[in-house]
């Protein structure tokens, strides 16, 4: 019989192979459950789960909000922007107010590095991380394998390649130790200012041309340009930006194979891809979000097994 | 840990005609019916039953599914073991049809009220029934009993019955397995 090795999920780093291969067969079961007509499971009744959100997100909330609700948990979301955290409350007495209206689980995002992992050694609750600054984000990485596996048959020994902002990228480190652990190669390309410089103790190749990066690789997993995070300016201009490490169709058709392309969404369309890159046959972007559902369910599932 | 046979592969297999024909009985060419082996043991069964009705009495084409109910038990997290998923595999739709749900071992009748909620997510079937090997007589948490039983065991609860299937275990076999008390 199989359990996770852990009690919250704060990071790839501190789970291993066991976990995410646990995870990946649970999540097959949900796939199927939420690909019928009736797409519920009553699992999760008597579990009270908050989703706090202390930095913006669309598909991460609900994906999480609906894998939630697909196992019959009760949610509660909340923002910042609604919430007395802008009146000077502490992250822990905020997180111990809700926790005590019963409730078992939080899903946090935070825009500070390790947030997760402080709430998981001061509260009592499982912690998830939903984004902890540039740090990790979990989910993300598990889906992204996971969608890779489903479009390949296995992780292991294929090559994958990240384009982009790796030095703003919590899916990007996450990425990277989930892959590692999974037996895949990890490259990543970008310009030199959004690549962190010790990036390739990591045991990750560094490429600076795009061309030659998508012709080593399987998988190309291309990042957003976080305009919302440049602080400074990383890179001359948007368009020289999309010249160097855009990939359009030209470009995926002159590569002598068919690669897999991925994207964390949203997607700046012209920057990162092209629309009809996005769109072509080899992206699997709205297969990751699909997934993203089915991976959170088993997530949030193999965790409420371990609340005592 | 003491364990007695209960039945032995040729008396299986004489159970396995006899139910297969109690089931032709009730539903005669089975155009209406469908099958669900509850994972993870009812499975063989099931396969086995459709095997011996379309070998022996050349009844093809009888819709076979299995049923998954780890997400739909009412013991998560009550129970010590962590529960493991099977695959539910129901390419059809059950609106209508009449069910004959197939398991091993009949006990408690949880996981039957955890199939009768699961199969909900494929329709409202027009009737459902319930196909045993074993029925564990005088253990019932629930009012649920079988409409064709194998075989009536008197167990009590330290006891574990087995049902040993031969594509799995090498043999048909059901044994009845005493749990060593810890003292």
């Amino acid at each position: 019989m199989k359990e996770l090795s852990v009690n919250h999920l704060l990071g790839i780093k501190y789970i291993n192979k066991n976990d995410i291969d646990l995870i990946f067969e649970t999540a097959d079961q949900f796939k199927e459950v939420i690909n019928r007509p009736i797409k519920k499971v009553p699992s999760l009744q008597h579990i009270t789960i908050a989703n706090i959100f202390f930095e913006d997100s669309t598909r991460t909330k609900l994906s999480f909000e609906l894998a939630q609700k697909r196992l019959s948990a009760d949610v509660m979301s909340f923002s910042v922007a609604q919430s007395s955290v802008k009146k000077g409350e502490t992250l822990i007495d905020t997180v111990n107010n809700i926790l005590s209206m019963k409730v078992d689980m939080v899903v946090m995002r935070h825009k500070n590095p390790g947030a997760a992992h402080f709430l998981s050694q001061n509260v009592k609750a499982s912690i998830v991380n939903a984004g902890d600054g540039a740090h990790e984000h979990p989910t993300q990485a598990l889906l992204d394998s996971y969608s890779i596996r489903e479009k390949l048959g296995e992780v292991g020994g294929k090559k994958v390649v990240i384009v982009g902002d790796v030095l703003h990228s919590r899916v990007a480190l996450s990425n990277i130790f989930a892959l590692q652990m999974q037996g895949a190669e990890v490259m990543v390309c970008g310009p030199k200012t959004l690549i962190p410089r010790y990036i390739t103790e990591l045991g990750v190749k560094y490429e600076p041309n795009l061309r030659k990066a998508l012709e080593w690789c399987d998988v190309a997993n291309m990042l957003r340009v976080q305009n919302e995070r440049l602080d400074v300016n990383y890179f001359p201009s948007t368009r020289e930006y999309s010249q160097q490490y855009g990939v359009d169709k030209a470009l995926l058709d002159s590569l002598n194979k068919e690669i897999v392309i991925m994207h964390p969404g949203p997607i700046n369309r012209g920057v990162e891809i092209t629309s009809d890159v996005a769109d072509s046959s080899q992206s699997v972007i709205l297969n990751q979000v699909e997934n993203g559902v089915a991976v959170r369910m088993a997530v949030i599932y193999l965790l409420a097994q371990k609340i005592k | 840990m003491s364990q007695k046979i209960l039945l032995t592969s040729k008396e299986v297999n004489i159970i396995l005609h006899r139910l297969a024909c109690q089931l032709i009985e009730k539903h005669l060419d089975f155009s209406n019916t469908i099958l669900i082996g509850i994972q993870p043991r009812g499975k063989y069964l099931a396969e086995r039953i459709k095997q011996i009705l379309e070998d022996e009495y050349n009844i093809k084409n009888i819709p076979l599914g299995f049923l998954d109910i780890t997400f739909f038990r009412d013991d998560f997290r009550r129970n010590e073991k962590p529960m493991e998923a099977n695959k539910t595999q129901i390419d059809f739709l059950v609106e209508d049809k009449k069910v004959v749900f197939i398991d091993d071992v009949l006990y408690t009748g949880r996981s039957i009220r955890a199939a009768l909620t699961a199969i909900q997510s494929f329709g409202r079937p027009s009737g459902i029934e319930l196909l045993t090997l074993i029925d564990r007589r005088f253990s019932r948490d629930l009012p649920i009993q079988p409409d064709y039983r194998g075989r009536q065991v008197d167990a009590i609860n330290n006891e574990k019955v087995i049902v040993h299937w031969k594509e799995n275990d090498g043999e048909d076999q059901v044994l009845l397995v005493a749990k060593e008390v810890k003292s």
